[in-house]
């Protein structure tokens, strides 16, 4: 499995498109911490690139990379190696080279410039939807036959939980404004990774508003030791249950 | 003017033509009782080191009470430590602890009623429920004490310096903490609140009502239960403050309610929910103010009107402006907004088109808390981003058509 991984990042790494995704978040995040005089506002276009780049980079790196491997995938199959191998390996080739190119590229420039709580805060979050939206990229080409279908369902996938949700949130949340709905917020930040990653930054950049009314909540329950472990566990699951359903699928395809 | 003639109040009140009356352990007179008895007008009573249970002690005669290393009058937890009444009295140097506390009485560790011209200077109170009470009383000064109370609740503990019905009055360099309210005021003016420090008290750091003509200048309000509330009061001067980390669900660096005819400058507020809540309120000049990192900068509820806004410093606030409804009778120039996006073509430090400083989710939050958690998210800048474009429910004459391009230097 190891030898496979390995075969899968040099391939990623012979392809250059890593580099160029690298190099872009460097220069974005570096020119960004060194423009602005106050590192909360450069932190704040960061936290953009997290929330909505990273995302959508994952999920069309990993869908196209599947599609384009897709042969060496059938050649793997053919040996005597188990699919959900074959399947892992590919998975950890990629968030890999994923990850790598988010921790060079943005995990450097905020630790040159901005090494506080929001930062390390931010970079946990980056790294958690790296790898959230890398299985979730897996799920959706594993399940699509086609290339272009697989992309069409990872482009809509990111347009739900980054945009789509949110509005459907706002609208829940104003439909049912009468009634008590602090756990239901709860709840539905733990619904998208996305939400989640916001909410357990924004707890570290805007602590002064989210002490606030309602904001008091999240800062308890998020804030405190449990909530920390709450966040962790559940984009834990993030990234398990979809690259387990994926597994699922792939096991009982007809390649 | 006001400081110099308690000054010379004391000078005339400790040095006339007095006698020196010693207590303490080692002297002729063992107890703070009798030594008081025997004082007449314009005497000094030195209290040497030792520990004082006596019950409560009233001092009605114009003498100088001075602490020797450090004298502790204890109260035992059941009385009112010192009670003053009359003029010219001096207490300095002196330990007040276990002032005792009832529901019936607002006990004190040291109480002052129609007096004039007393000094509490240098003493440092511990465990009281009210620590310093002074009611009815002109022209005194309470400089450089050290308060600090229990924690208790907000029922069972008292304010750390309590001011009902006074006039011309200095409170100075005291550091107040785990009151109810660090220093209150009721029906004072001609006064000046100077260079104090209120930390950690339940509910307020500064409160006061139906005080008219006072000054507020250079103290710090740190991390109280619910900030700084000043209500019903005009031509209050605040200069100087810091206001600071006043968290909370209702915690306000300043809360002002009907505040008229009113000067706030120079102050800093850093890290607080809301900065400055408004309500009710007229005319008040808020210039050259530094608003950082707060949650909301400045809450303005429409029920203000004719205050203005102007030369002030926004960083780092989640918020600048919230506001209630769409009527807005307050101006806004010459401010620097850091979210500020326009541009400056003839290079005169003035931005060429106005900022609005109320964002579209800003309005959504007052109506709805609970979208708070969707702050930051791409979305709420979608929404943020049209209303600017277009707007339609933010306040459209609310807006700084000045703003400056740079931080102005406070």
């Amino acid at each position: 499995m190891m030898k496979l991984s390995k075969y899968v990042l040099y391939d990623i790494l012979r392809s250059k498109i890593i580099l160029a995704y690298t190099i872009f978040l460097f220069i974005v995040s570096l020119s960004m911490l060194q423009m602005e005089d106050n590192s909360s506002k450069a932190m704040l276009s960061l936290l953009n690139i997290v929330l909505i780049v990273l995302p959508l980079v994952s999920l069309v790196f990993t869908t196209i990379h599947y599609y384009n491997s897709y042969e060496f995938i059938e050649l793997m199959s053919s040996q005597p190696m188990s699919r959900t191998r074959i399947l892992l390996s590919e998975f950890a080739g990629v968030s890999i080279s994923l990850l790598s190119a988010f921790f060079i590229g943005i995990g450097i420039p905020v630790l040159l410039y901005a090494a506080n709580d929001t930062g390390f805060a931010l970079l946990f979050t980056g790294g958690a939807l790296t790898l959230v939206f890398t299985s979730i990229a897996f799920f959706a080409s594993v399940s699509a036959r086609d290339k272009a279908r697989g992309i069409g369902f990872a482009l809509l996938l990111w347009f739900y939980f980054a945009l789509i949700y949110d509005g459907l949130v706002l609208l829940i949340l104003f439909s049912f404004s009468d009634y008590p709905l602090e756990k239901l917020t709860l709840l539905l930040s733990a619904l998208n990774p996305i939400d989640l990653g916001r909410i357990f930054i924004m707890l570290k950049m805007d602590v002064s508003a989210l002490m606030g009314y309602t904001g008091a909540l999240y800062k308890d329950f998020f804030g405190s030791g449990s909530g920390i472990l709450f966040t962790t566990g559940i984009m834990l699951l993030w990234i398990i249950l979809p690259l387990w359903a994926a597994i699922r699928k792939f096991n009982k395809k007809d390649l | 003017m006001k400081s110099l003639f308690t000054i010379l109040l004391i000078s005339i009140g400790c040095h006339g033509l007095a006698n020196t009356i010693r207590v303490g352990d080692l002297e002729q007179i063992h107890s703070l009782r009798q030594g008081i008895k025997l004082s007449k007008d314009g005497d000094t009573v030195l209290l040497g080191k030792g520990v004082y249970k006596e019950g409560n002690i009233i001092i009605d005669k114009a003498i100088c009470l001075l602490g020797v290393n450090g004298p502790v009058l204890d109260g035992d937890y059941k009385y009112e430590i010192l009670t003053l009444t009359g003029k010219n009295i001096v207490i300095r140097g002196i330990y007040f602890v276990n002032a005792g506390y009832s529901s019936m009485n607002d006990y004190a560790a040291i109480k002052i009623i129609d007096a004039t011209g007393i000094t509490i200077e240098n003493n440092t109170i511990s465990n009281a429920s009210f620590a310093i009470h002074i009611a009815n009383s002109t022209h005194s000064l309470v400089r450089s004490n050290t308060i600090t109370g229990t924690n208790r609740s907000e029922h069972s503990s008292g304010n750390g310096i309590h001011l009902w019905k006074c006039s011309n009055m200095l409170i100075e360099n005291n550091s107040i903490g785990g009151h109810r309210d660090g220093i209150y005021l009721e029906f004072v003016s001609q006064s000046t609140i100077k260079k104090n420090r209120s930390e950690k008290n339940i509910r307020y750091g500064l409160h006061f009502m139906f005080s008219p003509d006072n000054a507020y200048l250079n103290n710090t309000f740190r991390n109280n239960g619910a900030g700084v509330a000043v209500m019903y009061s005009k031509k209050v001067t605040m200069t100087g403050n810091h206001f600071e980390q006043n968290w909370g669900p209702s915690a306000y660096g300043i809360l002002l309610k009907d505040i008229t005819d009113s000067h706030i400058q120079h102050n800093t507020f850093f890290k607080n929910t809301v900065a400055i809540h408004m309500e009710g309120s007229s005319r008040i000049e808020i210039q050259k103010n530094i608003f950082k990192e707060n949650g909301w900068a400045v809450k303005v509820q429409s029920s203000c009107d004719d205050n203005s806004f102007h030369h002030n410093n926004f960083y780092g606030n989640s918020f600048d402006l919230a506001t209630n409804g769409t009527m807005m009778l307050n101006r806004f120039y010459n401010n620097y907004w850091d979210k500020y996006e326009g541009y400056d073509i003839n290079r005169d430090g003035i931005g060429d088109v106005p900022y609005h400083p109320v964002s579209m989710y800003s309005m959504i939050v007052e109506q709805n808390p609970y979208t708070l958690m969707l702050f930051r998210s791409f979305t709420v800048q979608l929404i943020d981003k049209a209303e600017k474009a277009i707007p339609g429910l933010t306040p459209e004459k609310l807006m700084d058509e000045k703003p400056m391009m740079k931080p102005l230097k406070l």
